[in-house]
């Protein structure tokens, strides 16, 4: 007999989610995703002027906060004929690369660890044990054993407190979590400096954008000027800074991401044959090392990967009406001409329509609609996006650095390729971009640094700033990569005002609800076949959900056949 | 029978600090409230006798903007506060537990501490559609709202969206994108807005209430005196530029490159309320108008539709004022366009003497 199990809300990502699973045999056979929060951006974007759409875009999402902005910036500049100088491009580049470090490792340790990491645990190891094991997979100095017994004392505190907190109720000591008391006190420990740590590469944000989360954008550059002889601009002093967080930062990724990475997958390897979903993935691309307009020589390749033929790459064209499209069968708005109909974003509509149950509800109604996300496709055909893309992407088109990283790793853990394409995978995947990014990010630092030195300062284009310099009409995209895969925007302006304005973001591919003929997005497709031992505890759900690192607002329930809800068992 | 949480002070001396090291941390938690040295005293009796506040931290309609700036905060650091100083029963950006077992934590503290909590909210509430706008676990916003607010003792509205209703709240409004104040009446409610609000604002809010055990003096759109009662333009260091009329006219112009004020490239620092011009934005590092960019206003209501964004101000009211976005209008229109022509030639003479030094300068290069 099958069981239904809802999870919601699911917790540790951004935004509202909802999971319904069926269960049987203890294995997942159908899975429905819902994005349970809707603002309707795009509503409110109509109107409005061009220059200002990376603000209110960038409000998209404040975890994954810089991508829509630069995402948006591109759009308009692409609508308008705007090239940006080299040193805009370069500053571009290295707040997307901070924002790959802070974001992955926020995410291995903040919200993906606890599906791997036991806190309980940790409270039982030998100190002595951790520190052999820190010892003997990296350099970084913290690992000393009176100072895993320190953050251990810190837990048992804390526990004795009676007070737990962040850590209240969960799955603690289900038969899932498979690490040792000793490698768990090194999670706990690198989860509270991952904490610490992650406020100091934003800075890089800070320098050149003021602030993080959100910082300044600009159509036509950056904001921030360049003058090495004043106080008030980028100096060599904010200059050195920016060098200096990198170089932390390459430090921390490599000595304690990295390693910790390896070393829990290391005792999870048959997740490397689990969640594996969608044959397909997609990637924009990103990282231009000659201009935005010279895709061929991006870091990250465009393309895509359909079914898992590393062999070729597919190319993608997202100015073909016939190719990305957007479908509402299963999602709460209406079309112009009917709910069956695939619209590309230039002719994208936004319309609410919530059809669903009346809350406070137990369950969806899944056979109709049941989700406020968009359901994308290109040519029909629904793909995976984010850092697993990316690196299989990157890999097909013969990226030499990608498939050096790839290669060790999989030495290293002793799997075969095939392992890629599973959860495991998706969360290996994420670290391996982590590494190669920090290491990108400080050759684009010492560019900015020779460009400055040879006398080009600017940072802004100011030919088409003016809106009188605009055509009555234009129409622009805009393709970024965001950390959780291939985002675009769409613009189309008419007399110097946002006439439409469209988005689809990784997680609409990823975690939306079925499209006309049934096909599943990668959420619902990874589920399939995912073990769950107790379904009164799905930490297996979550594994796989986390590895997408969902970027919504999602809720899961558990309930039974019949539509009622489970209880819950007291787990602490 | 429930075991009697540990104080703070009980809690240090198990983790092996020393007295010295404690109060060394009251001190720096103080010094993060804005809380003179004299009070120090106060700051250490509340953390020996005090265990840790209950805390349920709500996301509505939001991005998460506001979680992710307060784990950026630098003093105190953010784990110091979840682990040793609240406890942060409800918070899905970090909690383990998920769907039922997140939502038992949630209802285990609002019967067990009723009346105790402290709630915090990020995200406005939309109203429309009978609240199926914004549903969790699958009840609507607005009823899990209500539940919450009943047994708080005081409420935080986090950011802009739960402050004002931010970017949602822009027109049209087609959700309906409601603030906490608008919703939630008869209790302690401090508005903290800001797209996010600056980290260490938000630290300091919280421990100011952990500290004092009551609210911090409010202005009266309800936001805290400490970090909201200056205009960003007037703790702005570019001010003196203003004052002397130079102006950047366009973004990397060589005024741009001098560090000039950015007013006529859109610059709401006139007409915000913000603590980025004295406490900036990741440690100290940097606020908006230091990189370049014009303030936005992301503190005020309706600041969305104050745009285009990178339109001059027409004027803007005089020194001093506090103000709704509607009250700043209306006197914009009429009072200080008079107070910025007389600004504007009084400060003409400045302007000349100074461009010509510049000039100067520029030959000696």
């Amino acid at each position: 007999m099958a069981t239904r199990v809802v999870v919601d809300p699911i917790t540790r990502i951004e935004g509202h989610l909802r999971i319904e699973a069926e269960i049987k045999d203890g294995r997942i056979v159908d899975a429905y995703s819902s994005g349970t929060m809707v603002r309707g951006l795009e509503i409110i974007l109509k109107g409005r002027d061009p220059r200002d759409a990376w603000a209110f875009t960038e409000r998209a999402c404040g975890v994954c906060t810089t991508v829509h902005a630069l995402a948006s910036v591109r759009t308009v500049e692409n609508a308008l004929g705007i090239t940006v100088p080299p040193n805009a491009e370069l500053v571009r580049n290295l707040m997307f690369a901070a924002q790959y470090m802070q974001d992955h490792v926020v995410h291995f340790y903040h919200l993906h660890a606890l599906d791997w990491v036991d806190v309980v645990s940790a409270l039982k190891a030998d100190p002595k044990g951790t520190s052999e094991i820190a010892r003997s997979i990296s350099r970084w100095p913290k690992s000393s054993p009176k100072y895993f017994q320190d953050v251990q004392n810190r837990i048992k505190a804390f526990v004795a407190s009676g007070q737990l907190g962040i850590f209240a109720n969960a799955y603690w000591g289900h038969k899932a979590y498979k690490l040792p008391p000793e490698v768990n006190l090194l999670g706990v420990a690198h989860y509270l400096e991952a904490l610490d740590w992650q406020r100091e590469i934003v800075k890089v944000h800070a320098i050149f954008g003021g602030k993080n989360p959100h910082p300044n954008y600009l159509v036509g550059g950056v904001p921030c000027a360049i003058n090495t002889e004043e106080v008030n601009a980028i100096n060599i002093e904010r200059l050195a800074e920016v060098g200096t967080l990198l170089d932390q930062a390459q430090t921390f990724v490599e000595q304690v991401y990295l390693p910790d990475l390896l070393a829990v997958a290391s005792f999870y390897k048959d997740w490397g044959a689990i969640g594996g979903g969608l044959e397909n993935y997609l990637a924009y691309g990103d990282l231009p090392t000659n201009g935005y307009g010279d895709p061929g020589r991006f870091k990250f390749q465009r393309g895509i990967v359909l079914g898992r033929n590393l062999n070729e790459v597919v190319p993608i064209d997202a100015t073909d009406p016939g190719q990305i499209q957007e479908f509402i069968s299963h999602s709460w708005y209406e079309y112009s001409d009917g709910d069956q109909a695939g619209k590309h974003p230039w002719v994208g509509e936004t319309k609410l329509n919530y059809t669903g149950p009346k809350p406070p509800y137990e369950h969806l109604e899944v056979e109709q609609k049941y989700s406020w996300l968009k359901t994308p496709r290109w040519k029909g055909q629904p793909m995976e996006v984010g850092p697993l893309a990316r690196m299989l992407v990157a890999y097909a088109a013969g990226n030499a650095e990608v498939r050096e990283e790839v290669g060790a790793a999989l030495k290293q853990l002793q799997v075969p390729v095939g392992a890629l394409f599973s959860t495991l995978g998706r969360t290996a995947a994420r670290g391996l971009e982590t590494r190669l990014v920090a290491r990108w990010a400080k050759e684009f630092y010492g560019q900015l640094l020779t460009n400055i030195k040879n006398g080009d300062s600017r940072t802004f284009d100011n030919a088409h700033w003016d809106p009188s310099t605009w055509p009555a009409e234009a129409k622009g995209v805009g393709l970024s990569e965001a950390p959780r895969g291939a985002l675009a925007h769409w613009i189309v302006i008419k007399d110097g005002k946002i006439d439409n304005y469209q988005l689809v973001v990784p997680s609409t591919w990823n975690a939306s609800p079925r499209d006309p003929k049934g096909q599943r997005s990668a959420y619902e497709a990874a589920l399939l076949g995912t073990p769950v031992a107790n379904p009164e505890q799905p930490v297996e759900i979550l594994r796989t959900i986390h590895s997408f690192d969902p970027c919504i607002a999602c809720a899961v329930h558990l309930y039974d056949e019949s539509g009622s809800y489970r209880h819950q068992l007291d787990v602490f | 029978m429930e075991p009697k949480p540990l104080t703070m002070w009980e809690q240090m001396q198990l983790q092996g600090y020393s007295r010295r090291h404690f109060v060394q941390l009251c001190g720096w938690l103080a010094a993060a409230a804005g809380i003179e040295y004299s009070a120090l005293g106060k700051v250490v009796y509340a953390l020996e006798t005090k265990a840790r506040p209950p805390v349920v931290w709500y996301h509505f309609q939001e991005c998460t903007c506001c979680s992710e700036s307060f784990i950026r905060s630098s003093h105190p650091l953010v784990a110091d506060i979840v682990l040793d100083r609240i406890s942060l029963d409800y918070s899905e950006t970090l909690q383990a537990a998920a769907g039922h077992q997140a939502e038992a934590a949630l209802h285990n503290t609002l019967t067990k501490y009723k009346g105790q909590y402290l709630m915090v909210v990020e995200g406005s509430v939309p109203t429309a559609a009978e609240g199926a706008y914004c549903c969790i676990a699958g009840r609507s916003a607005m009823d899990i709202v209500q539940e919450g607010a009943e047994g708080a003792k005081a409420i935080i509205a986090w950011g802009s969206c739960a402050s004002n209703g931010c970017v949602q709240a822009a027109s049209p409004n087609p959700t309906s994108a409601t603030p906490m104040h608008e919703l939630l009446h008869g209790k302690p409610l401090i508005n903290v807005p800001g797209c996010p609000p600056i980290g260490e604002v938000m630290a300091g809010v919280i421990v100011h209430l952990l500290t004092f055990d009551r609210l911090p003096e409010l202005t009266d759109t309800g936001r805290p005196k400490a970090f909201y009662s200056r205009r960003v333009h007037d703790t702005c260091y570019r001010r003196p530029n203003f004052d002397a009329g130079l102006f950047a006219e366009s973004f990397d112009d060589e005024n741009a490159r001098r560090g000039y004020c950015l007013y006529k490239l859109g610059c709401r620092g006139p007409v915000t309320y913000n603590a980025c011009g004295v406490t900036k934005w990741n440690e100290g590092t940097s606020f908006p108008i230091q990189s370049g960019h014009p303030c936005i206003g992301c503190s005020e209501a309706g600041f969305w539709d104050n745009s285009p964004f990178y339109r001059q101000l027409p004027s803007f009211p005089g020194f001093g004022i506090e103000s709704t976005a509607d009250r700043v209008g209306a006197i914009a229109a009429i009072a200080t366009g008079v107070g910025v022509g007389i600004h504007a030639v009084a400060t003409g003479v400045r302007d000349a003497r100074t461009r010509k030094a510049d000039e100067a300068n520029k030959g000696g290069e």
